[in-house]
């Protein structure tokens, strides 16, 4: 009996112990920081931690939630080292965490996987559940199986039913290549979709140009947009004399396409600098993401404060290429963008032109309060000139 | 007795010099980073037979295997826009994954679609591996898949990255992890403490894409290729011991070989290392603008440069003058870099096509070929009397 009494309070010694080193193993490795700051520790840490029992597995995930991430990928390496020791999971544990939407979503989508690659058919229990998961990364498999319903549907000519199916994984789709499918299939039913809707494209704009930018040197160039923005303003520009236009594109993916502000001879100008200004309402103040794509040399700013730019030049654009973090004002908010050509004359490097969207960090598009409908036409002024009118809201 | 214990430890240390040289392809191209294999055991007349296995792999990549012991470590990357990182170890017998580890990419994942996040090839000092990728994660595992540590260069430096994707290969040489993350806004060359991941140094390199992997001049000096040349670094400090700066291509990689280093510049170009001192400015030997490389880089067999241009000719110059030997079309286009065994160079071209061909045959020959039907850009690894050849989903494994 007392022997008995001894052995439970050491295994309890022992799980306390245990506990104790996750708890500052996982506080060590959430420390890391630049430039590899931290890792002599979190390199002991993650032994320690790595060590632990499978039971250990929920601790570990909720230690992400927060986390940058590179502490999540230390502590992402710990999860699987330990998962591929035991077949054993805490599946009950693992899927209450899947559930619980305060969690971390790449933490979630772990769980997930990690009950995906040891009971597959649990986990496809789960997947229907997960249609409108606040967690992007746990709705792929979910949207891809409506749209599989959509396509069998249509097959059976049911097509009001595949309607309803894909709307349903339009609605949901966060990664660009299912939103594409089920616009895809909605356009081959004669649906029509209103994507920069859909995405949050900024459509209406104000731009002004061109201004210099031989041998690149428009980008580290103040131009007088950057200090203030004046619609009945007239500068030097490097052509002659420049002002506020205003601009709107109708593009399905709200590419504004400053060849067709400024269309140049041939090709297009070249080493030429121009800026799109736009206003957007927020009816909250709250944490937001601009997601940009563009080719061209750039730099963006939040209401008169620099948010980032990058000079590179033609290597390739895609929607959401840039996730840039800012915290949206509530009431009126203001964004310009800097956009630079360079010298270059091959084909592909024809293209002065960005996508810009407002959206949260799942990429569900955040509206400004006073949106206006998506544009059926835009301005291209190789056909027509437009006047300055009021200021752009998008 | 001190001296019997020294002569076991030099022969002891000899022999293992000589098993990871022999049997482990530990970095891009090889042990010695020159494509160049000592393995006398591949097939040359090849058939259906000679594939001994393929593996699905759990995403696309581009970068090259590595052969450590009975272990074939690859890089992959995964997910509608490759976020998701894996580096693989299978069993090099039957492909069988002995451990699968993944993470998530801190960097930003864009490049051109022919390419993938998983493009550098990873390096091993036979301890650890060290993993780096388009995202510019930089991994560093035990051969047991244990994490020692890890970085992500993009948030240490918010705009390195190239939107066609990077591809320079790490190289890992004394303590020191080399990895070039060149491109067109924020440019960098890092020398990484090996054991901890930390900066030991940091290089502004000129702000241009740059594809080419850094190459082991001598002990404690590595080249770094880039549009302006070569720069000859010591790797214990980052300090510049020597450049040469007629321009270099930023695709294609230098190669070296007894103390001369052959550049793409200007066709080729070849610098004789001071044999004194390899820290002192090299003498260039010869300059051949016949000898024009596609992308693969170019290799050196006995007396011979070997390189492949965009239409798949494959050349052969002359090591001491650059004079033009022959040529042969090879049915191209390569990506991959070629590599040597004995005699023979193995091509395999951008849709799976392995051809062998026989560098002493009068002009060449090929002499074997294996359509593997896929498409390949990697080059491929060799160990233990067998080749592997990676694609965007599989891994073949190649042998007698």
């Amino acid at each position: 009996m007392k022997s008995l009494a001894v052995g439970l309070l050491t295994f309890k010694f022992f799980l306390t112990v245990q506990a104790a080193s996750i708890s500052d193993s996982i506080k060590t490795i959430r420390a890391v920081g630049p430039e590899g700051r931290g890792n002599v520790a979190a390199t002991k840490a993650w032994k320690t931690l790595s060590q632990a029992k499978v039971n250990a597995l929920p601790q570990i995930l909720q230690s992400m939630k927060g986390a940058s991430p590179l502490a999540a990928n230390w502590l992402r390496a710990s999860v699987d080292t330990i998962a591929s020791r035991s077949n054993d999971l805490p599946f009950s544990e693992l899927i209450n965490f899947i559930k619980d939407h305060q969690q971390d979503p790449l933490a979630r989508r772990l769980a997930f996987e990690l009950i995906q690659n040891a009971n597959p058919n649990q986990a496809k229990k789960i997947i229907p559940g997960l249609i409108n998961d606040p967690s992007v990364e746990l709705r792929r498999e979910a949207v891809a199986q409506i749209i599989e319903e959509g396509n069998v549907k249509k097959d059976a000519k049911e097509i009001d039913a595949a309607i309803k199916s894909y709307r349903k994984a339009l609605d949901a789709a966060r990664d660009i290549d299912q939103i594409q499918t089920t616009t895809t299939a909605l356009s081959q039913l004669n649906e029509t979709v209103d994507l920069p809707s859909h995405f949050g494209f900024l459509m209406h704009w104000h731009v002004i140009g061109p201004f210099d930018n031989t041998k690149r040197s428009g980008f580290k160039k103040v131009f007088p947009p950057e200090k203030v923005i004046d619609f009945n303003a007239v500068y030097e520009g490097k052509n002659g004399k420049v002002q506020w236009s205003k601009f709107v594109t109708a593009d399905q993916y709200g590419m504004v396409n400053i060849n067709k502000a400024y269309p140049g001879p041939g090709d297009g100008l070249k080493e030429v600098t121009a800026y799109a200004y736009t206003e957007y309402e927020a009816s909250k103040g709250r944490e937001a993401e601009l997601r940009l794509g563009c080719k061209n040399a750039w730099k963006i700013w939040h209401n008169g404060n620099l948010v980032f730019g990058r000079d590179e030049y033609h290597r390739g654009m895609r929607i959401d290429q840039y996730k840039l973090k800012l915290k949206l004002a509530k009431g009126r908010n203001t964004l310009l963008i800097k956009l630079c050509q360079n010298e270059q004359t091959q084909p592909w490097t024809k293209e002065w032109q960005f996508q810009l969207r407002m959206c949260d960090s799942t990429g569900t598009a955040i509206h400004a309060a006073d949106r206006p409908a998506t544009p059926s036409n835009g301005t291209d002024n190789s056909k027509s000139n437009e006047q300055p009118n009021r200021r752009p809201r998008n | 007795m001190k001296l019997h214990l020294v002569k076991i430890l030099i022969t002891l240390s000899l022999f293992l010099s000589f098993q990871i040289l022999s049997e482990d392809w530990t970095q891009f191209r090889g042990p010695i980073g020159n494509g160049v294999s000592a393995d006398r055991n591949l097939p040359t007349k090849l058939s259906e037979k000679n594939l001994k296995w393929s593996i699905a792999l759990p995403g696309r990549g581009l970068s090259g295997a590595l052969v450590l012991g009975d272990k074939i470590i690859l890089t992959c990357s995964s997910g509608p826009t490759q976020t998701r990182l894996h580096i693989i170890a299978l069993d090099a017998k039957d492909g069988r994954t002995v451990w699968h580890r993944q993470f998530w990419a801190t960097g930003r994942t864009m490049c051109h679609s022919k390419t993938s996040v998983a493009a550098p090839t990873p390096c091993s000092d036979g301890k650890n591996i060290y993993a780096v990728f388009s995202s510019n994660d930089v991994i560093c595992l035990d051969l047991d898949g244990n994490l020692h540590w890890l970085r992500g260069l993009t948030a240490d430096y918010a705009n390195v990255s190239n939107s066609l994707g990077m591809s320079s290969s790490p190289l890992v040489t004394a303590n020191t992890l080399v990895v070039q993350v060149e491109n067109d806004s924020e440019s960098y060359a890092l020398g990484l403490d090996k054991h901890t991941g930390i900066n030991r140094w940091r290089l502004d390199r000129p702000k241009a894409a740059n594809w080419t992997s850094p190459i082991l001049l001598r002990k404690g000096l590595i080249g770094l290729q880039s549009k302006n040349g070569i720069d000859a670094i010591h790797t214990k400090d980052g300090s510049k011991a020597w450049e040469y700066n007629e321009g270099a291509s930023t695709i294609p990689s230098s190669t070296v070989l007894n103390g001369v280093i052959y550049v793409p510049s200007h066709g080729i170009t070849a610098l004789e290392l001071n044999n004194a001192d390899a820290s002192n400015t090299p003498t260039q030997l010869w300059q051949s603008t016949r000898l024009q490389l596609g992308t693969a880089s170019p290799i050196v067999i006995g007396k011979n440069i070997f390189i492949a241009n965009r239409a798949g000719v494959l050349t052969a110059g002359e090591t001491k003058t650059g004079e033009r030997s022959w040529q042969l079309r090879l049915k191209g286009p390569f990506s991959a870099t070629p590599i040597s065994a004995g005699k023979y160079l193995y091509f395999i071209n951008e849709a799976g096509l392995l051809q062998v061909v026989d560098t002493e045959a009068e002009e060449g020959e090929i002499v074997g070929k294996l359509n593997l039907n896929d498409q390949i850009l990697g080059s491929p690894a060799v160990g233990k009397g067998a080749i592997y050849i990676r694609s965007n989903t599989k891994v073949y494994k190649i042998s007698k």
